[in-house]
């Protein structure tokens, strides 16, 4: 017995899988021990599809973060949105988990994350857009985090109290994300000529995308376009400091949602599940 | 069968295990052992909640709160994740609180409540610096070395420090 390192604590007692200590195939199933009855009354089919989709959204999301390592402006930058992702990521197993179990086909979190082809996944498109300039990337997450809080706070009181429980943990990990974006926006949208510039660009690239997510958020107590005003008062209050506006913009046809993607999707998850793909079933 | 005194060493030996990210606190600091409990087939079983969705030590504290209850003797364990009521750092002890500032971590202040969906750009209170204590300190990093902590700097002693988030 040893608990006072990280890793020879693992090697011993429990041989169990809980005992196993890998990110990728094999790692512990997140709702580990949580009570996973679906009550009477939430039809199960909706639920798979609602948690899918809010985990998809989440996991691309965190995949287009993590692409940040080693290549943002600053360290501290790269840990922040290493972090963010990480968060994301835990709530991303957390729905994936959820919607294997409610959809009752023996699919878990990893089945979900790393089988599925572009076309089956349900992620809104903004996800899955390249990180482009950090700009963009910044202005992506001040939308995300802004539409996510406002739809997760609606979500506390989900009929189905697994997703109310995720959402409830979500949005204090969210009002950070959020913080960190709206931060950065008012830095760049202030400072140079070079940054606003930049900015005026990433809200022009990211306006058109903003419908879909009003339409992709129906469901569990929540109408489309619930959100709307509030992401909608949110980058007005960032843009009242800024001056930047975003612009009026023709929404981009079809959905995530529907499994509609963008040409970027494909290659994002032929990275994503490479590993689980060429060595299915490994653990380590 | 696990008897009532077996049920008090059983939730001695739960609060005694540390937590791996920062183990100064045990889990009982922390706040995340939420209930010890012996089922009517005679497993311990505990109850944990993580701190952050994507905590990537849960996994590590189930594993450790399993065999040390093993190695005190207890076979069966069981681990229950409990999401509701979501921890916040208003979880983490006076003790918990001390032994950060002993160590270095300025302790969280008390968590914002209710998230606005409104966004408020509102300066957080002072951070008092856990070496010299003065409260002129900035901070450089919103986000450290785990989710749960943010990187400051003292302007008195020129200290940098670790300050664990109010959530």
């Amino acid at each position: 017995m040893n608990d006072d390192h990280v890793y020879l604590s693992l090697t011993e007692g429990d041989a169990g899988g809980d005992a196993r200590w890998a990110f990728g195939t094999g790692f512990e199933d997140p709702l580990h021990g949580v009570d996973t009855t679906v009550p009477d009354g939430v039809d199960r089919d909706a639920l798979a599809a609602y948690c899918l989709a809010l985990g998809d959204d989440a996991l691309i999301s965190s995949q287009r973060l993590a692409e940040w390592c080693t290549r943002a402006p600053e360290l501290e930058e790269e840990v922040a949105l290493a972090n963010i992702g990480l968060d994301l990521l835990g709530q991303a197993r957390l729905l994936l988990s959820r919607a294997g179990q409610a959809e009752g086909a023996g699919r878990d979190e990893d089945a979900l994350a790393y089988f599925r082809d572009p076309a089956d996944f349900r992620n809104v498109r903004l996800a899955e857009l390249p990180n482009g300039d950090f700009a963009f990337s910044i202005t992506r997450l001040l939308v995300l985090s802004s539409w996510r809080l406002a739809l997760f706070a609606r979500l506390t009181s989900a009929a189905d109290p697994v997703l109310a429980a995720v959402a409830a943990k979500a949005v204090k990990e969210l009002a950070y994300h959020r913080e960190y974006a709206a931060q950065w926006a008012l830095r760049l949208g202030d400072g140079t000529e070079e940054s606003r510039a930049r900015m005026v660009r990433a809200f022009a690239e990211i306006a058109p995308w903003l419908a879909e997510l009003s339409a992709a958020e129906a469901g569990f107590g929540v109408e489309p376009g619930a959100t709307a005003q509030d992401v909608a008062a949110v980058l007005a209050s960032v843009a009242a400091e800024t001056g930047l506006t975003v612009p009026e913009a023709t929404p981009v046809p079809g959905s995530g949602r529907d499994g509609e993607h963008t040409e970027h999707l494909a290659p994002l998850l032929a990275e994503l599940q490479s590993v689980a793909r060429a060595h299915p079933e490994a653990t380590w | 069968m696990v008897t009532a005194p077996g049920l008090l060493r059983a939730r001695e030996v739960a609060a005694e295990v540390v937590d791996p990210e920062l183990p100064m606190l045990t889990l009982a600091d922390l706040g995340v052992l939420r209930d010890v409990a012996v089922d009517p087939d005679g497993a311990v079983t505990v109850s944990l909640t993580p701190t952050y969705s994507g905590c990537p030590a849960m996994a590590e504290m189930r594993a450790a709160v399993t065999a040390r209850l093993q190695a005190a003797g207890f076979a069966d364990v069981r681990l229950r994740t409990v999401l509701n009521p979501p921890w916040t750092t208003d979880w983490i002890t006076p003790a918990g609180r001390r032994k950060l500032a002993e160590h270095g971590i300025a302790p969280p202040g008390r968590a914002p409540g209710p998230v606005p969906v409104a966004l408020t750009l509102t300066r957080r209170a002072a951070v008092p610096c856990p070496r010299c204590g003065s409260a002129d300190t900035t901070e450089t990093s919103r986000f450290g070395a785990t989710s749960c902590k943010a990187l400051r700097r003292c302007r008195s002693c020129l200290e940098p420090f670790e300050h664990l988030k109010e959530i």
